[in-house]
C-alpha cells in the first residue's frame, strides 16, 4: 500500500517541478511587461500611452482563464500555433504584467517632484534620470506589491492543468482518477502550493530588506 | 479563420443562459463574502489566541492556494463526508470562502486605519462596546472599505470561469460545449472574452468614481 502512495506523490512531485517552472518563467516576462507597460504609460508619446492602456486594461478586464482558453483554442485558427507551455506561460506573464504595470507606474509617480528637478538641474537625459535616479527609488516600493503579484501568479498557474498541461494540480486529477481517493491528492497540493507561497513571500521581504538597507536616511 | 456573425447570433441564447449563472454565482458568492468576511475579521481580532491563530492561518492558507484546486477540494471531498451540495452551491462556497479571506483584509485595514482617538474618546464618554461599535467605529469604518470591497466582487466576477472545471454550466462552460459540439472555438471564446470586457470595463470605470467619492483604505 505505501509502495503506491511514494509513486503517486512522486507524480505529484513531478507536477510541482512543471508548476515552479511555469512560475519562474511567467513571472520573468510579467516583470518584463511590468515595466514596458508601466513606463509606456507614463510616455509623453499619446499613442504610446494609448497602446499600453488598451494593453492594461484589456488584461485586467478578463480573468486568466478565459485569456489561457483563448491563447490555447484561438490564436492556432488564427495562424498562431501554441504550445501549451506557451499559451501558460504568455497567458500568465501578460496577465499578472498588467497588474504590476500599475504597480510599476504608481511606484514611479510616487516618487518625489524634487528627485525630477533635481535630475533636470543636473542636465540627465530621461533614460539617465529613470535608469539612475527614479527607478532604484521607486523598485523599492515596487516590491511589496510584486511579492503578492508572484504569488497571484503562481495561484494562476493552477489553471494550466485544464489545457492538459501537466502541473500539480493536473497530476493530483491522474492521481484522483487513478486511486479514487481525493482527499490525499487534493490535501498534498493545497500544502504544497501553500509551501511556495509562503517561500514567495519570504523571499519577497528578504530582498526588501536587502534593498532597503541604508535608504532609512533617504526615505521620508 | 473567418468570423461567422450568423454562428455568433445563433449561439447568443445559450451563452445567455450561461451568463444568468455567471451573475447567479457572482451575486450569492459576494453576499457570503462579504458576511464570513466580517466574521473572519472579528474573529482575528480578539483577544482569545484559540479563535483568533485558526482565523488568521485560515486566511494566509486561503490566500496563499489556487482558487481551482479549492474549488476541487469543495466538490470531490464534501460528498466523501455526506455534504452533498450542487455543483453551482460548491462553487458559490468556493468563491465566497475564497473572497472573504480578501474582504477580511479590507475590514481589518478600515478598522486599524479609524485614529486611536476615536477609540479613546468612546471610551471617555463612557460608551458600551456595543455602543462604540455601532455609533462611532462602524459608520466611520465602512465608506473608505466601499472601493476596496467593490474591487473584490468585480475580480470575483472575473474568476466565475473556474465554476467550469467542476461543471456548473455558466458562461464559459456554455462556451466551451458549444466550441466543442461545432468545433468552432474562434466565436464562443472570443464572445466570452468581449462579454467579461463588457462588464469589467465600465465597472473599472465605476470603480474610479468610487474611489473618488470615498477615500481609500490602503491594503
Amino acid at each position: 500500500m505505501s509502495e503506491y502512495w511514494v509513486g503517486y506523490l512522486s507524480l505529484i512531485f513531478k507536477g510541482a517541478v512543471v508548476t515552479v517552472e511555469i512560475t519562474l518563467m511567467g513571472c520573468a516576462l510579467a516583470l518584463v511587461m511590468a515595466f514596458v507597460a508601466g513606463l509606456g504609460r507614463l510616455s509623453s508619446v499619446r499613442p504610446v500611452r494609448w497602446l499600453a492602456t488598451a494593453y492594461i486594461e484589456f488584461f485586467r478586464g478578463t480573468s486568466i482563464f478565459v485569456q489561457l482558453f483563448w491563447a490555447y483554442f484561438v490564436l492556432p485558427l488564427l495562424g498562431v500555433p501554441l504550445s501549451p507551455l506557451q499559451a501558460a506561460v504568455l497567458a500568465l506573464g501578460l496577465n499578472v504584467g498588467a497588474y504590476a504595470a500599475e504597480v510599476v507606474r504608481g511606484a514611479i509617480v510616487a516618487v518625489p517632484k524634487p528627485q525630477y528637478e533635481a535630475c533636470t538641474a543636473l542636465n540627465l537625459t530621461r533614460f539617465q534620470e529613470l535608469r539612475h535616479v527614479i527607478v532604484p527609488q521607486a523598485f523599492v516600493m515596487m516590491l511589496p506589491t510584486f511579492g503578492n503579484n508572484a504569488i497571484e501568479l503562481l495561484k494562476g498557474t493552477a489553471v494550466v492543468s485544464l489545457i492538459s498541461l501537466a502541473d500539480m494540480t493536473f497530476q493530483a486529477q491522474v492521481v484522483r482518477v487513478q486511486t479514487g481517493s481525493t482527499a490525499m491528492p487534493f490535501f498534498t497540493i493545497l500544502v504544497l502550493y501553500y509551501l511556495m507561497s509562503s517561500v514567495i513571500g519570504y523571499a519577497m521581504r528578504r530582498l526588501e530588506d536587502r534593498v532597503t538597507r541604508g535608504l532609512d536616511m533617504t526615505r521620508n | 479563420m473567418e468570423w461567422d456573425w450568423a454562428f455568433a447570433f445563433e449561439i447568443l441564447p445559450t451563452l445567455g443562459k450561461g451568463i444568468v449563472v455567471t451573475i447567479q454565482a457572482t451575486l450569492a458568492g459576494s453576499v457570503l463574502a462579504m458576511v464570513v468576511g466580517l466574521g473572519l475579521a472579528i474573529a482575528r481580532r480578539v483577544k482569545n489566541r484559540w479563535i483568533a491563530m485558526p482565523a488568521s492561518f485560515f486566511v494566509s492558507f486561503v490566500r496563499g492556494t489556487p482558487l481551482l484546486v479549492q474549488l476541487y477540494f469543495l466538490f470531490y471531498i464534501l460528498p466523501d463526508i455526506g455534504i452533498l451540495l450542487s455543483p453551482l452551491t460548491a462553487g458559490i462556497v468556493g468563491l465566497g470562502l475564497h473572497y472573504a479571506t480578501y474582504t477580511a483584509e479590507v475590514y481589518r485595514a478600515g478598522i486599524d486605519n479609524l485614529p486611536r482617538g476615536q477609540w479613546e474618546a468612546a471610551k471617555a464618554v463612557n460608551l458600551s462596546t456595543r455602543a462604540t461599535w455601532q455609533h462611532i467605529i462602524i459608520p466611520q469604518a465602512i465608506p473608505p472599505m466601499i472601493p476596496a470591497l467593490a474591487n473584490y466582487l468585480v475580480a470575483m466576477f472575473k474568476e466565475t470561469p473556474l465554476l467550469a472545471a467542476i461543471t456548473v454550466l455558466e458562461l464559459m462552460n456554455q462556451a466551451r460545449s458549444i466550441a466543442n459540439y461545432h468545433y468552432k472555438y474562434v466565436e464562443p471564446m472570443t464572445m466570452v472574452g468581449v462579454f467579461f470586457l463588457l462588464v469589467s470595463i465600465p465597472s473599472v470605470i465605476f470603480l474610479r468614481y468610487l474611489e473618488r467619492r470615498f477615500s481609500t483604505v490602503s491594503q
